[in-house]
């Protein structure tokens, strides 16, 4: 999430940068694109068949609509790979998606769209083949007869309003469906974890997962028509390059794409070689309706998430406390087990959380909550262990010795003297961990185990900073709660003496 | 009673005590004194099995102590330290009664017990719900002495108790000390390097050097009849002590 989230800042930083260096491309044909895997094809398609007259560079993997529409407006860019639907939605706020539409409501900004390259990019519900077989479903109509179908949603599919709340409305859908990252979502289909998915309607794993594709009888899902969004001053100033990239208007179908994105995603290939392999013989969407921070702060999902997170951090907590404190004292009673102890617990805390989860879940057969609280339980134990074993460990000789020589047996001086002693050290490591838990409990998110990381994940998904606003937030917020309630239970754990 | 029997100890390579063989006198007084590392602390902690003798063996009314047996024999054994061993996190009467509390004894025996030792140490009644950081020195060791005493064991060893006290409080405590062992008559092993301690309190006094015993006697042996140079000089040292004039 971390790295997610550098990307996207190093991302807005290119933009101000392209921003504020606009309009000096003169010489040269400048393409962008978005980042994702059909963007970064078309944009190299783009690119290759401009050359073939005029100068051209592709600015990969610039960012979201937002951030390519002003590099376009500023003059950074000359032109990029688009969707009808969302240049409608995101960038002109109307329904109209057809052509004329969309030039009439560009063309204050110097902009236009044209080429339609010949194939739509739009949501879709899919199923395994063999699963809707047996069910007799063919079209997201179907799914109202099977209320216990289990449907596991990508978070920006199931907040943005063209998508679930919509969908759920328009074929009175019965099901309630979980937040899933959309990359764990294939292998939660093909392990029968859920039944119902959702996808591009370009997937490069529909195919390798033996996916159905339902239909949508009552189009609900807007046309997305790939385009070029373009500024009008381009024809005139690159008219060879102009006339080449029209020649692809129509040329590129669903098949292809599918194949093209297949190649870069599930084959490695090279986005510049799969671009000429296609010009040789012969682009998926992004962000959602912004609101405001405070009404998605306490929006009607709010105690949810909070009952869902709190659930996360105390189940795991309680758990690390009653394995790590025996296992703290293990360590302080047997010196030789206690360095193994203690590696192998800090080996645990040195896992990046998405790859620990990751690994759970071939491991548990499962999603969702049973994983996430392994992996917080894994990261709760260190602090506990540690603090546990030095809290024993620091305790002075002296008092050590005078507990023995009063002739109390060892367990009892464990219970009456020596954890007492340690008291202090040992809520210290409980509190760290609960800290720490609230944290990571927000990438719990990501394999559909709720909790304040859900508006994370979504807000990173839409790039929506104000929905991962309301999300960071208040988990921060429950980490100094905590923190304050840890506070009070030193008052009442830790024995009067000590203070 | 408590007797050693050719008890050898070392750490890490370095002799501590070397085979040494002594059974302090029933009923009375044994000071062991010499200079820091001469080993009489160690001697202290091998009779109530802090630390295991390399060789020979330690024995309580004739049976030699073992894991088995040890807790048992701590029971019958009162044991206190320079600073008191105090455990800071439990009040003063919760220190004296903790093992009492442990063993299951009855709660008003228990109470009873406590004023009785508290009358014994001269500590106010009124101070017992202290923590030991609520506590002087003095009264510190006062609860340490009550809590060695607590369970009327037939011996009391005590390791430097009165080094880290001042010099007011130290004599205080040294005359009722020694008031206690008189009245008590217990057998009383007490470790210091102070030969004026030694001799105010000691009946046998035993001088260590180096891990070994050099000489056994009275304080007059000492001052009149040093066994080496060694405790001339030692008895001389002291002597200059203005304290000392007086005796």
């Amino acid at each position: 999430m971390n790295r997610a989230r550098a990307r996207r800042v190093a991302s807005w930083f290119a933009a101000l940068l392209l921003v504020s260096s606009g309009g000096a491309a003169q010489d040269k044909l400048v393409v962008g694109s978005k980042r994702f895997t059909e963007s970064y094809i078309l944009g190299e398609i783009l690119v290759q068949a401009a050359r073939t007259a005029a100068p051209a560079e592709h600015k990969q993997g610039m960012g979201n609509t937002g951030i390519l529409f002003a590099a376009l407006k500023s003059g950074s860019i000359d032109l990029y790979p688009d969707y009808t639907g969302t240049i409608a939605r995101e960038l002109l706020k109307t329904d109209a998606s057809d052509l004329d539409s969309l030039n009439r409501g560009l063309a204050p900004l110097g902009l236009g769209v044209a080429v339609p390259l010949g194939f739509e990019d739009t949501y879709a519900l899919a199923m395994l083949d063999s699963e809707a077989e047996r069910l007799g479903v063919r079209a997201i109509g179907d799914l109202a007869a099977h209320p216990g179908l289990r449907i596991g949603l990508s978070h920006e599919f199931l907040n943005r309003s063209d998508g679930w709340p919509g969908l759920k409305r328009a074929y009175a859908l019965p099901q309630a469906p979980r937040g899933l990252d959309h990359g764990l979502a294939y292998e939660a289909l093909a392990a029968r974890q859920i039944d119902v998915m959702d996808i591009y309607s370009t997937d490069a794993k529909i195919e390798k997962y033996g996916l159905r594709v339902l239909s949508d009888g009552r189009h609900f899902f807007p046309e997305y028509s790939a385009v070029l969004v373009y500024r009008l001053d381009v024809p005139r100033r690159f008219p060879a390059a102009w006339s080449a990239l029209q020649k692809l208007s129509g040329r590129i179908d669903a098949r292809a794409i599918v194949r093209m994105n297949a190649q870069a995603e599930l084959e490695g290939k090279s986005f510049p070689a799969i671009a000429a392999a296609f010009l040789a013989r012969t682009s998926v969407q992004d962000a959602g309706t912004p609101a405001t921070f405070a009404s998605l702060l306490f929006g009607p999902d709010f105690w949810r998430l909070t009952a869902q997170h709190l659930l996360l951090v105390f189940a795991s907590l309680a758990a690390a406390a009653a394995v790590g404190i025996p296992l703290g004292i293990w360590a302080a009673r047997t010196r030789a087990v206690a360095q193994p102890v203690l590696a192998a617990v800090g080996l645990i805390q040195t896992l990046p959380s998405l790859a620990l989860l990751a690994f759970l879940i071939p491991m548990l057969g499962t999603i969702g909550v049973w994983p996430a609280l392994v992996a917080l339980f894994a990261y709760a134990l260190l602090p506990i262990v540690r603090n546990t074993e030095s809290g024993l460990s620091d305790i002075a000789p002296a008092l050590r010795e005078s507990a023995q020589a009063l002739g109390l047996p060892a367990m009892a001086r464990l219970r009456l003297v020596e954890l007492p002693l340690a008291a202090r050290s040992i809520v210290a490591g409980i509190k760290t961990s609960a800290v720490i838990n609230v944290g990571t409990a927000t990438i719990a998110a990501f394999i559909g185990a709720g909790g304040y990381g859900e508006r994370i994940v979504t807000g990173l998904a839409l790039n929506d900073n104000a929905m991962l606003l309301a999300g960071a937030a208040p988990a921060a917020a429950l980490a100094l709660l905590l923190h304050a309630l840890f506070e009070g239970l030193d008052r009442a754990v830790i024995p009067r003496g000590l203070h | 009673m408590l007797a050693l029997d050719g008890v050898s100890k070392s750490f890490g390579g370095r002799l501590a005590l070397s085979a040494t063989s002594l059974a302090p006198r029933v009923g009375s007084t044994t000071v062991l004194l010499g200079p820091s590392g001469c080993g009489k602390s160690t001697l202290l902690r091998l009779m109530i099995g802090l630390i295991t003798p390399n060789s020979g063996s330690v024995s309580f009314d004739g049976v030699p102590l073992s894991p088995g047996n040890i807790d048992e024999t701590r029971h019958r054994i009162g044991y206190v330290i320079q600073d008191g061993g105090l455990f800071p996190h439990l009040s003063a009467r919760r220190n004296v009664t903790l093992l009492a509390g442990y063993l299951g004894r009855d709660r008003s025996w228990v109470e009873r017990r406590v004023v009785e030792v508290g009358s014994l140490a001269h500590f106010p009644a009124d101070a017992l719900d202290r923590f030991p950081s609520q506590l002087s020195g003095g009264e510190r060791q006062r609860v340490a002495l009550m809590r060695a005493l607590m369970l009327d064991p037939e011996v009391l060893l005590l390791d430097e108790p009165l080094a880290s006290l001042d010099a007011i409080t130290r004599h205080d405590l040294q005359t009722e000390l020694r008031q206690i062992f008189a009245r008590l008559r217990k057998t009383v092993v007490l470790v210091t390097h102070d030969l004026h301690e030694a001799a105010w309190f000691g009946d046998e006094i035993i001088v260590m050097r180096e891990g070994r015993i050099v000489q056994r006697g009275s304080v007059d042996d000492l001052l009149q009849r040093p066994a080496d140079p060694f405790v001339a000089e030692f008895v001389r040292a002291q002597r200059a002590d203005p304290r000392l004039v007086a005796m």
